[in-house]
């Protein structure tokens, strides 16, 4: 935010320096230097901006030759060849079932099968991804900055005309670049093999269905960049803001689903109470589900990739199960669908930078302290 | 209006050129800069005022307070009080303008340690707003200048502390400031990676008009080179100045010291030498276990030959003025062997210690 008032600032300050001439005409010393100084500026294009785009660059280069990138690519890898090789498995079965029986088999999003079935052996890619995305962040963001610090690197490039929030900006864009490189080229790998081995297009619709999953997945994985970004901000020990991260990981993933049914089976209202206290009771546990990020990017994306969910109610009155056709909702009406998990995804992903933000600028930048 | 700006600052810049050397005009001014934390007050009302093209040393332990005044000079930390002023702009409200102009080097450097030294240089630069290319010949330029150019492929991970600090000072020169800020430049180098670092400083201080302001803790490196020097204790500037003002206003003491081996000491010496008009005090000193060995070796040999069992001794004798030549004539007509005469001035060791020794009246923790 400093940074940004000062940008907004800085016409102001450059019209009081020529209002005062007193200042640069009345000690020629100074001005010599002042003119100096004045005179290479003007030669460079929009300062601020491009030290952004160079520390971005540098953040993004930094990365990609890390050993940890390298270990985590070939993680995230070896998961996708194993579920689409289960996927694949599973979609055979299922055609060698129905060519036995006489029957077609259903190719309808039979693409999009690729993503969400298993033969059992490996969880799907969704499942695969929704595991692991959050690693991914961890990894990329837990020591940014308090590694910086560390090394007494912070104070150096403080010290050069950057503002202070570029370095966290910048921070957070390579991540997120990277973040989208990968999750894409995994996508398409999986698009790209399951092509090959099934010999079966997919349309249009599913293609742009697969491209927003993966556009969802890069938003969360942001998330939880962002997070760890906090926590490097937060804590000056690598090791323990990658093990916080870990832990939030962990949590959201294995024990806030049982601490909300534990809430749940402790609130429901006795047999004797109405069906209004019932939905009462469920949505409110609905809206603590939904407090999860894990939980909100597994509804987003599944409901995308299974073009059969129709609804992410709990509740659906009888008439409506009934009267409601049984056919697959269109992109657009999943999208609709799956657009306020996308909003709180990318509310959460906000919230957390802020946070990260605002404990940045209230540090003191000192070498290695 | 920054073309404004420009256009009258530039009519003036030939005039400023050649009056650079004269013209003792303040680059660095701080007016009442005070810092709080809580309670505790980490720089307290300070006045300071720097000359272009000075080498100026902040001296003081460590805790006075030292790096966070340059944290405030750099605007990375705001005042609490006071103002900083820096080649004629606000710290606190043109941080960016000043970070251009001047070059920071903080203590215990540090790089991006799997990058080449060179690549550290060429990634200030282009944050300056170098363009690539020349940014890389900036950088091979300086690399070759402070001796690193064999190394400048190198990861940085591998270089000794010596060659991290030289790389230091050719990563602060590369945006080519107009002021240069070394917070305790010479911290765990040896001393002659020492002398050649201050040698390096003083070139280019001298060759490219730019202004030093050094802190450190070492008292004895910084004087070799300082024109002047602050000290600098619990947040307050206590003394500036060359070194005789330095002493003087510190307590009106001794500014001139000298040093006598003289065999065949007698305390009947030390009385004729006290009487000599201007002595402050006679001292024998102990002080280098080196040079007193070799004395007594020398005083050994000259009383087997002479039958005379003084021992010899090194004494110092301290004055307010220059007394050389009448303490050599009065150790001579005493009839003592004057073996070695040094005429020293109080180094700013001394005048540290001298504060200090008087100062734990005043309330010195520690």
């Amino acid at each position: 935010m400093g940074g940004l008032i000062e940008r907004l600032r800085l016409p102001a300050s450059l019209r009081r320096g020529a209002d005062s001439p007193g200042v640069s005409g009345g000690r020629p010393g100074a001005p010599g230097t002042q003119a100096r100084g004045a005179a290479e500026r003007e030669r460079r294009p929009a300062g601020s901006g491009s030290a952004f785009w160079v520390m971005v660059q540098k953040e993004f280069g930094d990365h990609i030759r890390s050993w940890r990138f390298l270990i985590l690519l070939a993680l995230v890898t070896l998961a996708c060849i194993g579920s689409i090789y289960s996927s694949i498995t599973a979609l055979k079965d299922a055609q060698e079932a129905a060519t036995g029986s006489g029957s077609e088999i259903d190719t309808s999003f039979l693409f999009l099968k690729m993503f969400t079935i298993s033969d059992g052996s490996l969880p799907n890619f969704l499942t695969f991804l929704s595991f692991l995305a959050p690693l991914i962040g961890i990894a990329i963001g837990f020591d940014s900055i308090n590694s910086e610090r560390n090394k007494g690197t912070l104070s150096r490039v403080m010290s050069q005309p950057v503002y202070r929030d570029d370095f966290l900006n910048a921070k957070f864009v390579a991540g997120l670049l990277l973040i989208a490189v990968v999750v894409f080229s995994l996508g398409f790998l999986v698009m790209g093999m399951g092509l090959l081995t099934i010999g079966y297009p997919p349309t249009p619709e599913e293609f742009w269905r697969v491209v927003i999953a993966l556009v969802i997945t890069t938003v969360y994985v942001g998330l939880w960049l962002n997070l760890s970004l906090l926590f490097s901000v937060r804590f000056k020990q690598a090791a323990t803001s990658a093990l916080s991260g870990i832990a939030v990981w962990i949590f959201f993933l294995v024990f806030y689903g049982m601490i909300v049914s534990l809430i749940s089976n402790a609130t429901t209202p006795d047999a004797a109470a109405g069906a209004d206290a019932y939905i009462n009771q469920q949505n409110w546990m609905m809206l603590l589900q939904r407090l999860s990020p894990a939980y909100l990017f597994q509804e987003a994306a599944s409901t995308l990739l299974l073009p059969d969910v129709r609804t992410l109610n709990p509740f659906v009155t009888q008439d409506q199960a009934y009267l409601a056709i049984d056919a697959p909702l269109s992109f657009g009406q999943s999208l609709l669908l799956v657009w306020p998990q996308v909003v709180a995804i990318v509310a959460e992903t906000a919230l957390s930078f802020a946070a990260s933000y605002v404990a940045f600028m209230r540090q003191e930048i000192r070498s290695r302290s | 209006m920054d073309a404004a700006w420009n256009a009258g600052v530039n009519a003036g810049f030939e005039d400023a050129e050649t009056d650079r050397a004269s013209q003792a005009s303040s680059v660095i001014e701080l007016r009442g800069l005070t810092k709080k934390y809580g309670d505790f007050t980490a720089v307290d009302g300070l006045d300071l005022s720097i000359r272009q093209g000075e080498i100026f040393g902040l001296l003081g332990p460590n805790g006075a307070g030292k790096t966070t005044t340059i944290l405030m000079m750099l605007g990375l930390t705001e005042p609490t009080a006071g103002s900083s002023t820096v080649c004629g702009l606000d710290s606190t409200r043109q941080p960016m303008q000043v970070k251009r102009r001047v070059g920071y080097m903080p203590d215990d450097i540090g790089f991006y340690e799997d990058r080449s030294g060179l690549d550290n240089l060429v990634y200030t630069a282009r944050l300056n707003g170098v363009p690539e290319k020349e940014a890389r010949e900036r950088a091979q330029q300086l690399l070759e200048k402070v001796g690193l150019a064999e190394a400048a492929r190198k990861k940085t991970g591998a270089y000794s502390r010596g060659m991290r600090q030289r790389l230091g000072l050719a990563d602060v020169l590369i945006k080519r400031p107009d002021v240069i800020i070394l917070d305790e430049p010479t911290l765990g180098i040896d001393p002659e990676g020492v002398r050649e670092l201050l040698v390096l400083i003083r070139e280019m201080s001298r060759n490219e008009g730019l202004t030093v302001l050094l802190s450190s803790h070492h008292l004895h490196q910084v004087q070799q080179i300082c024109d002047r020097v602050g000290l600098f204790v619990k947040g307050r500037l206590i003394a500036s100045g060359d070194l005789d003002t330095l002493s003087r206003e510190l307590d009106g003491g001794p500014t001139h010291l000298v040093e006598l081996d003289v065999a065949g000491w007698s305390s009947a010496l030390e009385e004729t030498l006290l009487s000599v008009e201007g002595v402050l005090s006679v001292s024998r000193s102990e002080a280098d276990a080196l040079a007193g060995r070799e004395a007594d070796a020398l005083a050994g040999r000259e009383a087997d030959g002479h039958g005379a069992p003084n021992a010899a001794a090194t004494v110092r004798v301290a004055s307010s003025v220059d007394l050389t030549a009448q303490l050599a004539a009065a150790v001579v007509t005493s009839g003592a062997a004057l073996r070695g005469l040094r005429r020293t001035r109080y180094g700013l060791d001394d005048i540290y210690h001298r504060y200090f020794e008087g100062g734990d009246s005043h309330g010195r923790t520690h």
